[in-house]
Formats: structure tokens, C-alpha cells, sequence
């Protein structure tokens, strides 16, 4: 009895491990092309070089400079707790801190409602600079339209993007994060 | 046997989601649209039969008391098994689907043909009720996932019919899936009380 058992549990996890082998590089290169594919639409640029990534603060950074390797700007992975689960946004910001484009990583929200923030703010916060307008939804005073009937979303993904930029993109006295690489990286040029 | 009655069977007379109402989860939560409904019985149906092989092969090896466990490190690996090739092969459908994927495991649909069906069959008849279950679970799927897409956002398989803001948002939430469901049993029964 104890035998079968043992066996028939041998060969599941067998087969797993087995399984697990052949699938693993597969789905961490899916994983590596869907990042590559999303840094380049939230920079609006095909023709890039993206650089080795770096955990600060608890944000994955990428620095982005042209083909002739003059600094772009930065692709940050940012998190906030959204209405459904976490809310991970991809985004892009030029060396002035202008957002380029953005993209959801990951979501849970609520479909039909709150999951529109993969194109609702297209149009809202492109081109604006989260250190140069009030960067909230418009019921808390904000400049930004919020999704209709999702504001929690919209509060939750607001506040990733502007954390994101005053985390790392942000000008501080001292030139912390990013804007030491960037400088850095400049002066190279 | 009559292995088309057994097929019939799954769609029809045990209709797992319209009949004996089993596998509730994956049902209400994964058909907020057609193709998800459908994506999702497909993937149980490929688990279905697999283990409802596997399960009639290795029937008369395994002792009555260990039976249950049995089964379900089977069940589970193969869940699994889906879950990485799907991860690898098809990461359009593990985009939508899979938070769900695991869940398949506690399907009661599984457990429950491999206790009823499978452990009591030979393996070809167990395979083709894996297939009828399967499609019973498929396609009771697939007409709540067209209804509750339709009236939610207008479309059917993401074609749209109708403009989206007519669509009842509802539908696409959680208490449609309930009523789209009630309904569809309702309709189900009426028109094969008889079969």
C-alpha cells in the first residue's frame, strides 16, 4: 500500500522534474521578450539599448540610451496595490522626467472597469511630466482624469508612476539613483 | 459499451456544469468571455481525459485505502504538467487564465470521474468519458461566456456586435456570472428533460 504510493509519487515527480527542464528556458525567454517588447513601446523607440537592470529602492530599473548610446531616459517596473491585486506598471521616462508611454505588467482589476488602464491613460499622462503638474486623479484636486467609476485604480496606478518618478527620476539635491547613472553616463559621451 | 452513449453521456444526461453542477469555480470565474470559457474547458477537458486514463490503467494496482491520494498526486501532476506547457507554449492564454490553471486540480469534475467513471471502466471507454465530460464542461462554458461577453461589452470572441456602452456591465461581474448560470440551467433542463 505504503509502496504504491511511494511509487506512483516517484514517478509524478519524475515526470515533473522532467517537464519542468524542457519548459523552464522557455518561459523565462517569453518573460525576457515580453520585457524587451514592452521597454521599447513605453520609450516609443525600436532602436535601443537597454541596460542591465538594477533593483533600487525596490524599483527595477533599466537605463535607456539610443543606438549611438546617448542616454535616452529610464524604463522603471513600478507596484501599488490596485483594486483587484497588485498593480505592476512598466514605465518610460525621458531624461527630463516626461512620461514616454507606459504598460501593465500585471493587474487584477476588475474587467470592463478598472483593467482600462491599459489605454485609458494613453492619452492622459503621455507627454506630461509627473514633477511639473499635480499629479492625482481630479477628485483629489488633481490634474489627471480618473476611469470612470474605477478611481481606486486610478489613484493606485497615479501613484506608482509618480512614486516611480520621485524615487528615481526626480532632480534632488545631491543626485541620488538615476540621475547620477545618467549624469555618469553623459559625461562618457 | 456503447462508447457514443458514453459521449453523449458527459454532454448531455451528466452535463457536469448544467446537471450535476459540479466545478462551480472555474465556471463562474473564468467566463467573462467566450474564449476564456472556452480556453478554460479545453484545458480541463485535456486533464480530464489524461487522468481518467491513467487512472483505469492503474486502477487494479492501487489498494482501495491509498486510492484517493493516488489519484490525486496524479490529477495534480498533470495540472501541472499543463501549467508549465501552456506557460511556455501559449503565454496568450496563461495571460487570461492563468490564476486558474491551478485550480483545475480541485475540480471536482476530475475527482469525481475518476472515482465514478474511471475506477470502474476499462481505458477506452474511461477516455471517451473524459472526452464528453470534457465537452459537457466546454461547451456549458463557452454559451456562458458568449452570453455574459455579449450583454456585458457587445461582442462575441472579442467580434463586436454592438457598440460597448450599451453593454451591461453587470454581465461581466460576478453576479451575472450567477444569473447567466440560473438561467442556462433553466434553459438547459427545459429543452433536454426528455433525453
Amino acid at each position: 500500500m505504503l509502496a504504491v504510493l511511494t511509487v506512483i509519487a516517484l514517478v509524478a515527480g519524475a515526470v515533473l522534474a522532467y517537464v519542468n527542464s524542457v519548459t523552464a528556458p522557455q518561459i523565462e525567454k517569453i518573460k525576457a521578450e515580453n520585457l524587451a517588447a514592452g521597454i521599447k513601446a513605453v520609450m516609443g523607440a525600436d532602436d535601443i539599448q537597454v541596460a542591465e537592470k538594477q533593483e533600487i529602492n525596490g524599483f527595477e530599473y533599466y537605463a535607456i540610451s539610443d543606438a549611438s548610446s546617448s542616454p535616452l531616459g529610464s524604463a522603471i517596473v513600478t507596484e501599488e496595490n490596485g483594486f483587484g491585486g497588485p498593480l505592476k506598471v512598466l514605465v518610460g521616462f525621458d531624461r527630463e522626467g516626461t512620461i514616454l508611454g507606459y504598460t501593465l505588467l500585471e493587474h487584477a482589476e476588475t474587467p470592463g472597469l478598472g483593467a482600462k488602464a491599459d489605454v485609458w491613460f494613453q492619452d492622459k499622462i503621455i507627454g506630461k511630466n509627473p514633477g511639473q503638474c499635480n499629479f492625482t486623479v481630479s477628485k483629489d484636486g488633481g490634474d489627471i482624469d480618473a476611469i470612470t467609476a474605477s478611481t481606486i485604480t486610478s489613484r493606485a496606478f497615479l501613484l506608482a508612476v509618480k512614486k516611480a518618478y520621485d524615487e528615481l527620476v526626480a532632480p534632488k539635491d545631491g543626485q541620488t539613483g538615476a540621475t547620477t547613472q545618467e549624469a555618469a553616463s553623459a559625461k562618457n559621451d | 459499451m456503447n462508447y457514443m452513449k458514453v459521449l453523449l453521456n458527459g454532454i448531455i444526461k451528466e452535463n457536469p456544469t448544467f446537471v450535476l453542477l459540479l466545478g462551480m469555480c472555474p465556471t463562474l470565474g473564468t467566463t467573462s468571455s467566450a474564449l476564456n470559457g472556452m480556453s478554460m474547458g479545453l484545458a480541463t477537458m485535456a486533464v480530464l481525459i489524461v487522468s481518467n486514463l491513467i487512472i483505469s490503467l492503474i486502477k487494479n494496482l492501487v489498494p482501495d485505502m491509498v486510492r484517493i491520494p493516488s489519484y490525486i498526486v496524479v490529477i495534480a501532476s498533470l495540472v501541472t504538467v499543463l501549467q508549465m506547457l501552456i506557460k511556455a507554449y501559449a503565454p496568450d492564454i496563461d495571460k487570461s487564465l492563468g490564476l486558474f490553471i491551478p485550480l483545475i486540480v480541485v475540480n471536482c469534475i476530475i475527482l469525481g470521474r475518476a472515482e465514478s467513471f474511471a475506477a470502474k471502466n476499462n481505458p477506452v471507454a474511461s477516455v471517451f468519458d473524459g472526452i464528453g465530460i470534457g465537452m459537457g464542461f466546454t461547451i456549458a462554458l463557452t454559451c456562458l461566456g458568449a452570453v455574459r461577453e455579449l450583454l456585458g461589452t457587445g461582442a462575441i470572441f472579442g467580434q463586436t456586435l454592438w457598440n460597448e456602452s450599451y453593454g451591461m456591465l453587470m454581465f461581466v461581474l460576478a453576479p451575472g456570472a450567477f444569473l447567466v448560470l440560473g438561467y442556462l440551467i433553466v434553459v438547459f433542463n427545459k429543452i433536454f428533460k426528455n433525453a
